[in-house]
């Protein structure tokens, strides 16, 4: 499975979605990530399909980002470890929107990343088996990471 | 075993006649760090164990927001605190990546003889903290630590020379390392090496002869291939249960393809096998480290040399991710750049973080006992965990 | 001299020098560890170190009571006594010259053997008394533990006996003026082994410290214990240590022989009981522990078998070489 069948399987299978190679990576051979942006609806779907079909069983981390008018953007990277192949999936959730599909049934390592989204960023995972507080006491109110949450937010009795 | 992707959450309650519930920290000896683990024991067997984290927390990520990319690689050092070479190592090649900033050659030999040295040190702390969770403070194990606290002295002594501190460095920046290495250092770090590849020696028959370590780390805390790959540890974890994946030798940076080095990998999964293959990363390591020193080039430290252009380095709208093989596996940060002086977003894939995140898979069915030799062999760093 | 008289002096002679002899034994095995460990061990306090063990006694002393709320009173405060007295009244039994010494009972090993089983109930009285979950779970280990290596060691302890034909424990001393215990062929020295393993598991002395694993239970069934009532419990632990010691020293080791005149007799005796401590102690800085199970497993599966087929084969040898 190199990374042009992966394009190319992956062109097939998923017409919603952008696939580029990284923009900014060193220029070794194997390792380059591609870059998979899927419409929300699919997210699950092409998790499973990277895990059975592309082989990508290593799931390294998964995350957001707040780009702030344009909503929240969850991302995943996952990677074949035998062939070198790392896929960057990347989803955005789109203005105002704070719920996704949650991955916790195709990789067992998306459960304590996505309690992490949930307490920095809100996003409520649907389908995940326990989705509470992670990092944050469980008192806490208010999510960090947002850009709307500024870094000196008093929040007694912490600060 | 109970399937425990489902049933992570514990009852907090006493349901059914035999069963405990038993708080293991946040303060605790063998604790690593500040970690609670609340577990349900029936008898001396742990039947179902939740890990909470999140106590040693001091916002990283919402910090890198606020400082530029010449402040922050000091305080990236503070994630993984054991090994703080590594933390700011990752954080600096995604900027530089990004940026698409050249680093001279001397500067990635200088890189990599740091973080190879920090491995062995970080090595170092992980045996002798281990073998004193296992023997306790006032037992076998407290001699196996002072001896590793020995000789970890001498590295932090070689880095003391470099950079003037020994724990947290700011040795690395965006365009390549700042400090050079002063007179003398190459003879004694090669003296050190010496010195250190002996006494390993030492530790392994003092470990490996002895019934009683053999008894507690084999066949204890065993991690099948596809619960690793599947929850993402890395690493000795991922490399002790079959999987063939160092960062340093299938997506090589800073130039460790220059480097002819063995990548350990062992089957079978328990904590023995994580200990062997530790000890083989020692040699490893040295080996490394004594290649650079003969092949270290001359030239710049810094493609951006002079404090006032690291101070106002821009780099321009991106993201990348970037991944360093640490001592407990992969440290990766994945930054987005906006073309400020500041990152956008700065996510640190934590090693720690991810193993950890199989203790609740493995330890149910081990006895109490068992768990500090699977921590001590997981070996968190809570720094790298809460960030 | 009246009888009664003469025990009173002895027994008050023998329990300060055991108090006096354990605190000073601490700080021996502190010096040994230490250079074990390629450092010095406590220096400052006293020429060499030499008055740390004053200064300590006086910390304890001092150190604030702290009684959790929830605790059982009465159990909580009798278990450091119940715990102590068995430690110390195995004293009595041991003579340290011939004739000297508080009490040379007919049975004297049977008691010592008997009477240091009974601390278990102090163990478990801490442990329950604390209100403490890992008290609790400590106090259960215990009572595994020393039960299932009390009978290891009754047995290599009674291979002595049988062999010098008595249980009072200076005719045994006697015995071994021609030869002693330990250098017996084969069975001398597998039952000093047992004796020596099984002594470490009695008394929770690394690698078979499960109770008080400092990096699991943080310190077991003594964790609730602050100021005066722990000093008693080290008391006890320390003194029925150095007991086993001496006991030992006088099954295998022949007990006052030695070179020199007989008034040096006891100090003989001490010698061969620190060398007993000393052997002890350096077990204790190099091994790991091993786990609970593990722990029964050894002491039901292989030590109880192996201590029961010596016995049996040293009374075989003794009949044996009666007949001839």
């Amino acid at each position: 499975m190199t990374r042009d069948e992966a394009k190319t399987r992956i062109a097939e299978r998923f017409t919603g979605a952008q696939v580029e190679p990284a923009s900014a990576e060193a220029t070794a051979g194997r390792g380059l990530p591609l870059v998979v942006t899927i419409p929300p609806d699919q997210w699950l779907a092409f998790a499973q399909f990277a895990k059975t079909t592309l082989g990508c069983r290593f799931f390294s981390f998964s995350s957001a980002v707040d780009w702030k008018e344009q909503g929240l953007e969850v991302i995943a990277r996952v990677e074949n470890v035998d062939d070198g192949v790392a896929l960057m999936m990347k989803t955005k959730l789109g203005a105002g929107v704070t719920t996704c599909a949650s991955l916790v049934p195709v990789f067992r390592g998306a459960n304590w990343m996505e309690r992490e989204c949930y307490d920095m960023f809100g996003i409520r995972f649907e389908g995940h088996p326990d989705l509470r507080r992670i990092l944050l006491g469980d008192d806490w109110v208010g999510h960090p990471l947002l850009k709307s949450y500024a870094v000196d937010t008093p929040h007694p009795p912490y600060r | 075993m109970l399937d425990t992707a489902k049933s992570s959450r514990v009852e907090f309650d006493y349901s059914g006649g035999e069963r405990l519930m038993m708080n293991m920290g946040p303060q605790h000896p063998s604790a690593h760090g500040v970690f609670r683990a609340i577990l349900t024991l029936e008898g001396e067997t742990i039947v179902a164990v939740d890990a909470v984290i999140g106590y040693l927390h001091r916002c990283h990520e919402k910090l890198s927001e606020t400082l530029t990319y010449a402040q922050y690689p000091s305080i990236a050092s503070k994630t993984d605190y054991v090994a703080a070479m590594t933390s700011e190592f990752a954080y600096v090649m995604a900027a530089e990546q990004i940026g698409k900033i050249e680093v001279p050659k001397r500067a990635q030999y200088l890189r990599v003889i740091m973080a190879e040295l920090q491995r062995v040190a970080s090595h170092l702390l992980w045996l002798g903290t281990w073998c004193l969770d296992m023997g306790g403070a006032l037992g076998g194990g407290a001699t196996v630590f002072l001896y590793c606290i020995r000789e970890r002295e001498m590295i932090l002594d070689l880095f003391e020379m470099l950079v003037g501190a020994r724990l947290l460095y700011g040795f690395y920046q965006v365009g390549g390392t700042r400090y050079d290495i002063p007179d003398g250092w190459v003879a004694k770090c090669r003296e050190t090496i010496d010195i250190i590849d002996q006494r390993i020696g030492e530790y392994e028959a003092l470990l490996e002869d002895n019934p009683f370590f053999l008894a507690r780390a084999q066949g204890v805390g065993v991690i099948s291939r596809d619960l690793a790959e599947d929850v993402g540890i890395a690493g000795p974890l991922l490399r002790g249960s079959g999987v063939t994946f160092d960062i340093r030798r299938s997506a090589p940076y800073s130039s460790y393809e220059d480097f002819s080095f063995a990548v350990p990998v062992e089957t079978a999964g328990d904590c023995y096998s994580r200990y062997r293959i530790r000890m083989v990363e020692f040699r490893e390591s040295i080996k490394i480290v004594r290649q650079a020193l003969d092949k270290l080039p001359d030239g710049p430290i810094s493609s951006r040399p002079g404090l006032k252009s690291v101070a106002q380095i821009r780099i321009p709208k991106g993201e990348a991710y970037a991944r360093v093989e640490g001592p407990r596996g992969e440290v990766g940060c994945y930054l987005v750049a906006d073309g400020s002086a500041k990152p956008y977003r700065m996510k640190w894939r934590g090693a720690s973080y991810s193993n950890l995140a199989v203790l609740p898979h493995i330890i149910p069915g081990h006895k109490v006992a068992d768990v500090v030799a699977i921590m001590g062999s997981v070996d968190p760093v809570f720094g790298e965990v809460d960030r | 001299m009246n009888p009664w008289i003469y025990s009173t002096i002895a027994g008050f002679v023998v329990l300060n020098a055991v108090i006096g002899m354990v605190t000073y034994v601490t700080l021996l095995e502190r010096k040994f560890a230490a250079r074990m460990q390629s450092r010095i061990g406590p220096y400052r306090v006293g020429p060499h170190g030499l008055l740390q063990p004053i200064a300590d006694a006086l910390k304890l002393m001092m150190k604030e009571d702290i009684v959790p709320r929830t605790a059982d009173r009465r159990i909580y405060n009798l278990a450091p006594i119940v715990f102590l007295v068995p430690c110390m009244l195995i004293f009595a039994t041991i003579p340290f010259a011939p004739g000297l010494g508080v009490a040379d009972l007919n049975i004297g090993i049977l008691f010592f053997l008997a009477v240091s089983a009974m601390e278990i109930v102090g163990l478990f009285m801490a442990g329950w008394g604390s209100n403490n979950k890992y008290a609790l779970l400590s106090a259960m280990r215990a009572v595994n533990q020393i039960i299932s290596y009390d009978l290891p060691f009754i047995f290599a302890a009674l291979v002595p006996v049988l062999l010098a034909g008595s249980l009072k424990l200076s005719d045994i001393a006697a015995a071994q003026s021609g030869l002693w215990f330990i250098f017996y062929p084969v069975i001398g020295q597998l039952a000093f082994i047992a004796f020596v393993v099984s002594t470490l598991a009695a008394e929770n002395r690394v690698p078979f410290d499960i109770l008080e694993a400092e990096s699991e239970l943080v310190a077991g069934f003594r964790v609730e214990y602050s100021g005066m009532k722990f000093a008693l419990i080290q008391l006890g632990e320390y003194a029925h240590v150095i007991a086993s010691s001496f006991l030992g020293a006088i099954l295998f080791l022949g007990a006052w022989a030695g070179p020199g005149p007989e008034w040096l007799g006891p100090l003989w005796m001490l010698l061969k009981a620190m060398f007993l401590f000393l052997l002890i102690t350096w077990v204790r800085w190099s091994f790991v522990r091993i786990r609970v199970d593990q722990i029964l497993a050894l002491s039901w599966k292989v030590l109880m078998p192996a201590t029961l087929l010596l016995l049996v084969s040293t009374a075989i040898v003794v009949v044996w070489r009666a007949g001839v």
